[in-house]
């Protein structure tokens, strides 16, 4: 691993760590106060900022460090996170997830931006309330002041300016033990005198004087008349003292920092020497760093008789520091045998509590899809084994039939085990919708809360990654459009603030995403209006509620009055259906005026595997996703009834249900089939009303790989992707909903002829 | 015979960073992402040295730091606290807990280094 | 490629020829990616008449185009003895279906002489040279004119 690839995870786990952020907010924002809360959204913070240090991302490190001084006062209470103060930290999130797009990406964020949000975290920590809250509490300066300025010393003194906070940077410089022949070498005496807490904190006493005698050359005395008789002394107790020369070109300053991490553990005195002692008996010590090794005394036989002393002064401070170590080697011993014994259970138990918490690891994305491509191919390998045995196989026994049913359970498992890792919860595109609302609803002046629910519903990677482009249009629409504002909502005796609801839900094999709000509803008249000016529908159509609602849906409609920067665009409902559409899924619209919309929107899981139902339409072989089929029937002549023109219907159950022929409006042949020849497949089709599709017989059932057509083709109307059989031949998955749509109103379907015929003419 | 270092930090960008300046520097590594898994680990893998994050979810540096102390084998093993702050509070309260001594980030493997070699023979 | 890189001198290209009734075409070889045999392809519903269907190619579907209907000519009657031209245009890789290939041609730009003025769009469109070899005229066609490419239009 080197430095590049620990940068990728480093802005991997910011990705985590923004995610985090966000929904921790939220809860705030939603009243939580659980401590936890805040400190996971301290973490957050404070984790981006120590990974951004290391790589040297100032920007980001300068942002972070404000943002984590203003959060760390909440989190010591000394700032309430009221609505007002979480706007601030709301923005500040989205500021900070800009600034770690850019230092991946390259680019600028808005600085103004940025600057601005530093300013108001400032004052936060401050305790200086947010000037635009009306009905933010009297700030309390005097109790915040001094707490915010003791937590956060360094944006006290830091300018605001584009270098921000700058850690300042600790060196060990002294303990080079370089040469720097600038002053002439002074003598310091040093007198140092652990306490027990030194050695209970894990210092050594030798451990420090190695240290100091990398300053310079040493001399050293011991003084050990503190030792008490043997059986009084306490292993854990510090007995013994130091007295020190350091002969050095280095200051008094680089002496302490030797002391650093004990200075509050034991005396110690650092002055320069006047004269050295007389009466100490000081020894020049070439430092024996060996004497520190637990077998010194084997191996080292070339001691100078002048280095006696100090060998003895060090084995001292040694001993001192041993006499720890042999306690705890003591109770370890008592120990020994209880734990020998259940030794090899208590590691197995140790790799076990490790493993157990919910382990997890990080694949590359390309590899699961190899795997998935990979098993895809297994499924249809598999298949067309199935075939040609079956074709083969005229004995009919056989251990061969047996072992692929095996198989065939086993590619099933095996697929479904691999579609599985792909799964991962919506949560992330919701995320990613809550910022939305709040930048559209400030561009707007609009006042709007954004609820999420089911979160933690699962669908595919894909399918999750190809939601955020609609559910992005989708969402700036309603805050927009939507919901009205605050003043038009108060004057209708509704809350000013209004609320976008978003939710997940997994039904019958699908992901239900519902995008609701409680704004003014679809203007029928008005959507009716538009559709007549543009020759989307006859002046005098007669439409349902719903069908002037889902009018909204058709290509170059947009009821804005002018194109505004936000939902404008030039992209419509019609490029959101679209892109649904793409994904397998539907969209359906509801809407109650005065109370608000409801979209909603049903996607496969995945867009790998879907179950379907093999048919024979007109000599052709399609699939039709079992998902959409309520029930087959066999329709008898009786049940049959023609209606108008040439539309049919067939009755089930005393109700009338309208035949589509699949294979006329396919093109597949030019005239009528006769229904009482084949089966018809009752659908459930998105506006809510069942459909008969007329097929000519059915196969079978089977999962089928989906294999995309625009990949070296283009969209095909009424077809929503292709697929390969156990024959190996390409086979069509029908798009049920396309196909109803096509067969419903006479005006839609002309209008959507025209549009396919055009288009194909173009190509051609 | 090599040093044993565990680390115990959240970060996964900070755990690499350390084992892979640790693995270079020679010394075996043993990772934990939290104080309650650190405390877990210890019992295993007997360290000579261990540096430790404050801020952790489950149990934070502090807590961690007073656990090892507590822990009769291990409570003399030095532990390092890898510490954002420069300021003194946090350093105090980690000496309290029985830190023996601190790393202050941003991220140095020189500093890293240096650290270990003070407190450990 | 090295192979061809030895043998060939600046400025020369190689093509291969295919015919399609008694006229002979050729494309650019780095378009090409392989030669297959004939296999029936599913029918697409609502597609122009060129496009003869979609077919499996080990693991992709691949749509086939009549490159003679494509060319204005008559509708092919594939038999066994066609063969697909499976080619890249662009981004996407398509089935091109043709009588047979006849030739693997190395020429240089002045081998290749301009398209005579002729009274069709669709000549114009596709054509981009003409070239004489052994008393035969193949026309050398753009692939790219050929196929259309953007999905917004179409759809």
């Amino acid at each position: 691993m080197d430095m590049n690839e620990i940068k990728e995870i480093f802005f991997q786990e910011c990705e985590e760590q923004l995610a985090e952020l966000e929904s921790g907010l939220l809860k705030l924002n939603d009243g939580d106060r659980d401590p936890e809360t805040v400190n996971a959204v301290f973490r957050a913070v404070h984790s981006i900022k120590g990974g951004a240090g290391a790589f040297g991302l100032d920007d980001l490190v300068s942002f972070a460090h404000v943002f984590e001084t203003t959060l760390d006062c909440v989190r010591s209470n000394k700032l309430e996170p009221n609505q007002d103060v979480l706007k601030v930290m709301l923005k500040s999130a989205d500021v900070l997830a800009d600034l770690v797009t850019a230092s991946r990406d390259g680019g600028g964020v808005d600085e103004g931006r940025s600057r601005g949000l530093v300013k108001e975290l400032e004052a936060l920590a401050r305790g200086e309330m947010p000037s635009g809250g009306a009905s933010a509490e009297p700030a309390k300066p005097a109790a915040a002041k001094p707490a915010a300025a003791k937590a956060a010393p360094a944006p006290a003194v830091a300018p605001t300016d584009d270098s921000g906070f700058q850690p300042i940077p600790f060196t060990f410089d002294g303990f080079g033990g370089e040469e720097e022949a600038v002053m002439a070498p002074t003598t310091f005496e040093v007198q140092f005198k652990p306490r027990r807490e030194l050695y209970a904190k894990g210092n050594e006493a030798a451990l420090l004087l190695r240290d100091l005698s990398r300053v310079g050359e040493m001399s050293i005395n011991c003084d050990t008349s503190a030792l008490p008789a043997f059986d009084k002394l306490d292993p854990e107790e510090a007995y013994f003292s130091w007295t020190i020369a350091v002969k050095t070109n280095k200051n008094e300053q680089d002496i302490r920092s030797v002391f650093e991490f004990a200075e509050w553990d034991c005396d110690l005195d650092v002055k320069v020497a006047q004269t050295v002692a007389e009466d100490l008996p000081m020894v020049p010590v070439p430092f024996d760093l060996s004497a520190l090794d637990d077998d010194a005394g084997a191996d080292d036989g070339n001691d100078g008789a002048e280095d006696q002393t100090v060998a003895n002064a060090v084995s001292a401070a040694e001993t001192a520091s041993n006499v720890t170590k042999l306690a705890a080697a003591a109770a370890r011993v008592e120990k020994k045998e209880s734990q020998s014994a259940a030794a090899a259970a208590a590691a197995a138990n140790a790799a076990n509590a490790a493993n157990s918490a919910g382990q997890t690891i990080r694949v590359d994305l390309d590899r699961v899809d190899r795997l998935i491509n990979l098993v895809g191919e297994l499924v249809i390998n598999q298949a067309m084994l199935s075939q040609s045995v079956i074709e083969n196989d005229t004995t009919g026994t056989s251990a061969i039939n047996m072992g692929l049913e095996e198989l065939q359970q086993l590619t099933r498992e095996i697929q479904d085990s691999v579609m599985a890792i792909r799964a991962q919860p919506v949560k992330p595109v919701f995320q990613r919708m809550s910022r939305i609302v709040r930048e559209v609803a400030d561009m707007v002046g609009k006042s709007i809360r954004l609820v999420t629910e089911g979160e933690n519903t699962e669908v595919d990677k894909t399918v999750i990654d190809k939601l955020a482009e609609p559910l992005t249009h989708m969402i700036r629409n309603a805050v927009d459009h939507g919901i009205e504002s605050p003043e038009k909502r108060e004057a209708s005796g509704k809350n000013p603030e209004g609320t976008v609801k978003l939710t997940a839900k997994h039904r019958s094999g699908r992901i239900v995403i519902e995008l609701q709000d409680d704004g003014a509803g679809i203007n029928r008249e008005r959507v009716r209006q538009k559709a007549i000016d543009n020759d989307l529908i006859a002046a005098d159509s007669n439409l349902t509620d719903e069908e002037i609602d889902n009018l909204i849906f058709m290509p170059g409609f947009s009821t804005a009055d002018k194109i505004s920067d936000i939902s404008g665009r030039g992209v419509g409902m019609d490029v959101v259906k679209r892109s649904i559409q793409a994904l397998g899924g539907r969209i359906s619209i509801s809407s109650r005026p005065g109370q608000g919309s409801t979209f909603t929107m049903s996607l496969p899981l995945t867009l790998a595997v879907l179950d379907g139902m093999v048919v024979t339409v007109a000599g052709q072989t399609l699939v039709v996703p079992l998902t959409a089929i309520v029930e087959t029937l066999q329709p008898e002549a009786s049940a049959i009834h023609s209606f108008g023109a040439n539309q049919r219907l067939i009755s089930i159950r005393n109700s009338f249900c309208p035949l589509v022929d699949v294979g006329r409006i396919l093109n597949f042949r030019g005239t009528q089939a006769n229904p009482v020849e084949g089966v018809a497949l009752l659908v459930e089709s998105e506006g809510g009303g069942q459909r008969a599709l007329m097929v000519d017989a059915i196969q079978g059932q089977r999962q089928v790989v989906i294999k995309s057509l625009e990949a070296n083709y283009t969209h095909v109307p009424g077809i929503a992707a292709a697929t390969i059989l156990g024959d190996g031949r390409v086979a069509l998955i029908l798009d049920v909903d396309a196909v109803v749509a096509a067969s419903r109103g006479q005006s839609l379907r002309q209008d959507s002829g025209m549009k396919s015929d055009m288009s194909l003419q173009a190509t051609g | 015979m090599k040093k044993k270092v565990l680390t115990v930090d959240d970060s996964r960008t900070i755990r690499n960073m350390l084992l892979v300046t640790l693995n270079n520097a020679g010394f075996e590594t043993i990772q934990a992402e939290d104080g309650v898994e650190g405390l877990e680990v210890l019992e295993d893998c007997n360290p000579d040295v261990i540096v430790t994050d404050i801020n952790m979810p489950r149990l934070d540096g502090f807590g961690f730091i007073e656990g090892v102390r507590r822990n009769e084998r291990y409570r003399a093993v030095p532990i390092l606290v890898l510490t954002t702050e420069s300021d003194a509070e946090k350093k105090n309260r980690a000496r309290q807990a029985g830190a023996t001594g601190w790393i202050v980030k941003p991220f140095d493997p020189v500093k890293l280094i240096d650290a270990i070699e003070r407190v450990t023979a | 490629m090295s192979y061809a890189g030895k043998n060939l001198v600046q400025g020369s290209r190689e093509l291969i020829a295919f015919r399609i009734g008694d006229q002979e075409f050729c494309v650019n070889i780095m378009s090409v990616r392989e030669i297959r045999g004939w296999t029936k392809a599913t029918a697409l519903p609502h597609s122009p008449s060129y496009v003869m269907g979609v077919i499996n190619l080990r693991g992709a579907v691949l749509p086939i185009i009549d490159l003679s209907a494509r060319l204005g000519m008559r509708k092919a009657e594939p038999t066994q003895r066609h063969v697909f031209i499976v080619a890249q245009v662009k981004k996407r890789v398509v089935g091109l279906l043709v009588e047979a290939v006849s030739d693997i041609l190395t020429v240089t730009d002045e081998n290749i002489q301009p398209v005579p003025e002729v009274s069709s769009e669709l000549e114009k469109q596709y054509a981009r040279g003409i070239l004489a070899i052994d008393k035969r005229m193949i026309c050398l066609i753009e692939l790219d004119a050929l196929i259309p490419d953007t999905e917004s239009e179409a759809a």
